[in-house]
């Protein structure tokens, strides 16, 4: 078992530098056996861990090497598996070779095949190292090599500049984050002389006192990166841009996996989270704030990815609720149900775009329940997880998150109520975007249906999603044993039913179309609001002036060397002064006696003056 | 004199393969090659004398017998010249890291040189010995010479060899470097001849003067003569402004020199020189020091991020990797100095191969501007797949060795100065934006339909994956360059104390 752990992230990278040494001259079918086969062996290794898992639950840790030794610092090449550990690793193997798999199918008329499947095999590979990490340097190497591969993959169709630029975002943003994070390493490892995450628990326990200066900071700091990493507020802005890259990328590494990294991170250090109250109420209002304005995006956008994008931007912020009110089981729960439910959209969604000659407007599709059937149970089936139906299994994640925040003292109702109106417009602009490409009249006809290595992954997902609520997590000694209580009576009732409304209104205006709300939407003042929501509440445009232009103004003014001026001023003076002396050097004799004259006065002068 | 050898070899080597030329064509590289190969082996077979255990032993600063090898003899015996070399850890890994680079730098000028072969493949043998020399020599008169010895085969390589606007970047160089070994020159001078007072004669070697007396503003004064002539050369915001025209200028074979050996030179003489001779002034200028490093990093950055020119967003990115080093060395803390030096190691490499593609990429465009590129990964997979990896290797990739390097830095200057650590580590921002920007504009967009270009060869394939294997192992496994560097870091920080 211990030296199979090492396998799990071994066998994908290994696939990856086959796939890098042979440069794209493995033909497609044995790319695909590779690629989606060594992340399905790793999905097996997994599987036997869990089971073996189940009967031994005891955390262990497995020193490969040192990384470094310089003093007392010195962080090792180490994993430490725990339950929390088996839980992403089985979502990132499990839903990760679904999406390989799909891809192969997904990708096939694309002359890169191979450098997909590189990508993708680096980006397990990293994924898996960021879960199995037992220090935070090494987890910071998963987490930058995942942001690499984001990067990679966003950008995968290199000669469009427009992907290139998204993919930039995608990496600048994040590093933004990033660099906060690595600054809160510096400050845990300056203090507490150790980034070996479980010695750091005990080390903060000891040597600082709850609600300190330097808990907060630090935990402050680590938020920063969570914070990048999961597109949540204020960092989330890369998100929507990263759609760019083929849509299973988006799957895995934007919606199932990657981008729920920093909810990982704060579930892997919440001893220290706990320590910093302030920071906990900070991640959970990060996450109302973050859920709301994504949900009301995502109602006023087009473009199917898009909207995926923000419910992702929207339903990490359920899970960053459910961090903040101290839920940690309920916000890894949610993180597993959300990525089965949101990689099945996605896949979905990349196969009507598939099908419909890469079309990506809701308004130019329509009609497609009857023309893609595969396609339209399972966007039906993960619309009603992300809207959270009754039984679905985004239903019992989010019904966790939302009665503990309710009992969270003083600021629990508020956050309650922004949670409750946020489950309402998800309802809504999930059913918006079913009623409105699977029913009405068609306006693009599918010119394919997907096969197998497309259905396949699509059916078992739905399974997932439907069933994902019943898969029992074994993280009761990785998180405090005292979790939330949960609300009971009409709280309850109102967190259980209250998607249902969203779907109803969804029905009325745009199946049944018994509201009219075109008058309502068309006012001046209302356009201008729906304007403001589709541009993400103008954040972009905000960054763009505040940060962007600024920059790229900064180096184009300094581009030609400010300091160099000094040293031309230097070459300027002495060009000068010797033309000054050569034009003294003038032939003329009354000149010559006449500086004689005057500097036979100075120096007397002078003489005179010194004595 | 085993040590001298390793220097003797090379100008032999270079008088060499300068005849070797005349009397048949293209044999100088092949001379070069077999020159540095014979040099490496011999390099070999001295430390394979070295008795183990001395590796583990922290060197004392004054005492010969804990280096791993130290010889003496006597020059100038009326001023108190010796010819003194001595080798330690820290030496020996400079000096390996210039024999590889040497390698590299040969295989860069294979054909992109074709006038005067044989004088060319003299000059670039030259300068390695003269820099082999720099970090070999303890006497400071013996140390000055093999200064301008590096100095000025390296001018007559920019000045014959470079690009269009090669005369005034050799000249800038020169003027910049031997303005600041003036400086330097002055300061040995008067460090000596205050020395003198209290030793009773005059002693140019190391071990005497690391017992100066110097203080206050003399000593003060004579440190800047010394951290002028190394900051000028590192280079250090504000005397930086030669190296982007001397890189842009210069021949491939010379910006691989420049950046992966020369700039190193600088931050040797800093941690061997500056520091342990004027630790009290140097503890007072730690800070502006610092200052400066912190500034160069974010300068650097920005200004990288201006440029429209190839090789000068490369330079610029080197002043701004360059600042991380005077951070690391002025933090003066083992983890920061560890830092420095891997950053020596590691930017040597990576700015390496990015000039070699800089290079490749003008000999096959005949251009350097950014703008006339594009797309170039679908003409060129390999060489975009290179380049990719030492892009993302420079803006400090956890994984390979740029990384450990500043991590190493930042952690160590976090723990004497946080708020300059925060300033530093938004290089690893700015960092990120003018790194993709070269990579956007010369690999990604739309390519040209009509361009057909040859990507790299076989011999070019060999040095880079060599490169990319030697940045994987400082990233995954650097402890060998940490061990070796250990001893002396301890030392040094153990008699220095900032």
């Amino acid at each position: 078992m211990l030296q199979n752990t090492v396998l799990i992230p071994l066998l994908p990278l290994l696939s990856a530098v086959i796939l890098i040494a042979t440069a794209g001259r493995l033909p497609k079918r044995l790319v695909a056996t590779l690629g989606a086969g060594s992340v399905g062996l790793s999905a097996i290794l997994v599987a036997q861990l869990s089971i073996a898992w189940l009967d031994n639950p005891v955390p262990y840790s497995l020193h490969l090497w040192t990384w470094m030794s310089v003093g007392d610092f010195q962080p090792g090449i180490a994993f430490y598996v725990d339950g929390l550990t088996v839980v992403m690793m089985s979502v990132i193997t499990g839903v990760g070779f679904l999406i390989h798999l799909y891809s192969t199918e997904f990708m096939q008329d694309d002359d890169d095949y191979s450098r997909y499947f590189t990508y993708m095999n680096l980006f397990v590979g990293a994924m898996l190292i960021l879960v199995l990490a037992d220090n935070l340097l090494l987890l910071y190497l998963g987490w930058e090599g995942v942001g690499v591969c984001s990067y990679l993959l966003v950008g995968f169709w290199y000669k469009d500049p427009a992907n290139g630029a998204a993919a930039r975002k995608a990496f600048i943003v994040t590093r933004i984050g990033d660099t906060a994070m690595a600054l809160g390493l510096f400050l845990l490892f300056t203090e507490l002389r150790t980034l070996e995450i479980q010695q750091l628990a005990a080390a903060a326990n000891l040597q600082w006192e709850p609600g300190g200066n330097l808990p907060i900071l630090a935990c402050a700091l680590l938020l920063g990166g969570a914070v990048g990493k999961s597109a949540q507020l204020p960092l989330h802005t890369w998100l929507p841009d990263a759609m760019a890259g083929p849509t299973p990328v988006s799957a895995l590494i934007h919606a199932a996996t990657m981008v729920t990294a920093g909810v990982y991170l704060i579930a892997r250090t919440h001893a220290l989270f706990l320590m910093a109250p302030p920071v906990m109420l900070a991640v959970a209002i990060i996450g109302v704030a973050t859920l709301l304005l994504a949900a009301f995006t995502a109602l006023n956008q087009t473009d199917i990815k898009r909207i995926l994008a923000y419910s992702t931007i929207s339903q990490i912020g359920y899970m960053f609720l459910a961090l903040g009110v101290g839920a940690f089981s309920a916000g890894i729960f949610h993180l597993m149900t959300h990525a089965f439910f949101k990689a099945l959209l996605f896949l979905a969604a990349g196969a009507v775009i598939h099908c419909l000659h890469h079309e990506h407007n809701i308004f130019r599709m329509g009609g497609l329940r009857t023309r893609l059937p595969v396609v339209f149970w399972s966007f039906l089936i993960g619309s009603a997880a992300l809207a959270a139906l009754p039984f679905t299994s985004g239903w019992y994640s989010k019904d966790e998150i939302l009665l503990a925040t309710w009992t969270m003292p003083w600021a629990g109702p508020w956050l309650w109520a922004g949670g409750i109106l946020g489950a309402i417009l998800t309802a809504l602009y999930s059913f918006r975007l079913v009623f409105i490409v699977f029913w009405g009249e068609a306006k693009t006809e599918p010119d394919r249906q997907p096969e197998w290595r497309m259905a396949g992954p699509l059916a078992l997902l739905c399974l997932l999603s439907v069933v994902g609520g019943f898969i029992a997590q074994p993280l009761d000694q990785v998180f405090p044993a005292h979790q939330p209580e949960h609300a009971t009576g009409a709280v309850a009732w109102i967190t259980m039913g209250i998607a249902i409304l969203g779907v109803i209104v969804a029905y009325l205006i745009y199946l049944s179309k018994q509201w009219s709300v075109e008058a309502g939407l068309n006012s001046p003042g209302m356009s201008r609001l729906r304007e403001f929501w589709y541009s993400g509440w103008g954040m972009d445009r905000f960054y763009d002036s505040l940060f962007v232009s600024p920059y790229k103004t900064l180096a184009r003014i300094m581009r030609n060397e400010p300091i160099d001026q000094l040293y031309n001023g230097i070459v300027q003076l002495s060009l000068w002064l010797h033309g000054w002396l050569s034009d003294q050097q003038s032939g003329q004799l009354r000149r010559y006696a006449a500086s004689m004259v005057v500097g036979l006065i100075l120096l007397v002068a002078v003489l005179a003056g010194a004595r | 004199m085993e040590l001298a050898n390793l220097i003797v070899i090379f100008l032999f080597g270079g008088l060499l393969a300068w005849l070797a030329e005349m009397m048949m064509e293209n044999s100088a590289r092949w001379v070069s090659l077999l020159t540095i190969a014979l040099c490496s082996a011999y390099l070999w077979r001295l430390v394979g004398h070295i008795p183990a255990e001395l590796f583990h032993i922290n060197p004392v600063a004054n005492q010969a017998g804990t280096w791993l090898m130290h010889h003496q003899m006597n020059w100038i015996p009326r001023f108190g010249v010796s010819f003194e070399l001595a080798m330690d850890g820290l030496s020996l890994l400079l000096i390996v890291l210039t024999l590889f680079l040497g390698v590299v730098a040969v295989v860069s000028s294979w054909a992109e040189v074709d006038h005067h072969r044989g004088f060319f493949q003299a000059n670039l043998l030259w300068t390695l010995a003269g820099v082999i020399g720099v970090f070999l020599a303890l006497d400071l008169f013996l140390f000055f010479l093999f200064w301008e010895v590096m100095l000025v085969p390296m001018y007559l390589l920019i000045a014959i060899w470079g690009h269009e606007g090669k005369a005034h970047a050799a000249m800038k160089f020169f003027i910049f470097t031997q303005v600041s070994g003036l400086l330097m020159l002055l300061a040995i001078i008067v460090l000596v001849v205050l020395s003198a007072e209290t030793l009773g004669r005059y002693s140019f070697s190391y071990f005497d003067l690391l017992q100066n007396d110097l203080s206050g503003g003399v000593a003060t004064m004579v440190m800047l003569g010394f951290f002028v002539a190394f900051t000028v050369k590192l280079p250090g915001v504000p005397f930086h402004t030669w190296l982007p025209d001397a890189h842009t200028q210069a021949p491939t074979a010379g910006s691989v020199l420049l950046a992966g050996i020369l700039l190193k030179t600088g931050a040797y003489g800093l941690l061997r020189f500056t520091v342990p001779l004027f630790p009290e002034a140097a503890l007072q200028f730690a800070p502006i020091a610092m200052g400066l490093g912190a500034a160069g990093v974010v300068y650097g950055a920005v200004l990288a991020f201006g440029q429209s020119d190839f090789k000068r967003l490369v330079a610029y990115s080197s002043v701004s990797h360059m600042g991380f080093v005077l951070l690391g060395i002025f933090a003066w803390n083992h983890l920061a100095i560890q830092g420095a030096v891997m950053q020596m190691v590691a930017h040597g490499l990576s700015t390496a191969a990015l000039f070699m593609i800089a290079g490749a990429l003008q000999q096959r465009l005949h251009t350097r501007d950014l703008g006339a590129m594009g797309g170039l990964w679908h003409n060129m997979p390999r060489m975009g797949a290179l380049a990719l990896f030492f892009i993302v290797a420079s803006l400090g990739l956890p994984g390979m060795g740029n990384f450990v390097a500043e991590f190493l830095i930042l952690v160590g200057l976090f723990q004497s100065m946080p708020w300059m650590a925060v300033v530093a580590a938004l290089g690893l921002i700015t960092g990120a934006i003018y790194s993709l920007r070269l990579m956007q504009e010369a690999f990604q967009g739309k390519p040209d339909a009509h361009r057909t270009l040859p990507d790299f060869g076989p011999l070019e394939m060999t040095v880079m994956i060599a490169m990319v294997i030697g940045l994987l192992w400082l990233g995954l496994y650097p402890q060998p360059v940490l061990d070796l560097a250990q001893p002396v870091i301890n030392s040094l920080t153990a008699e220095v104390q900032l």
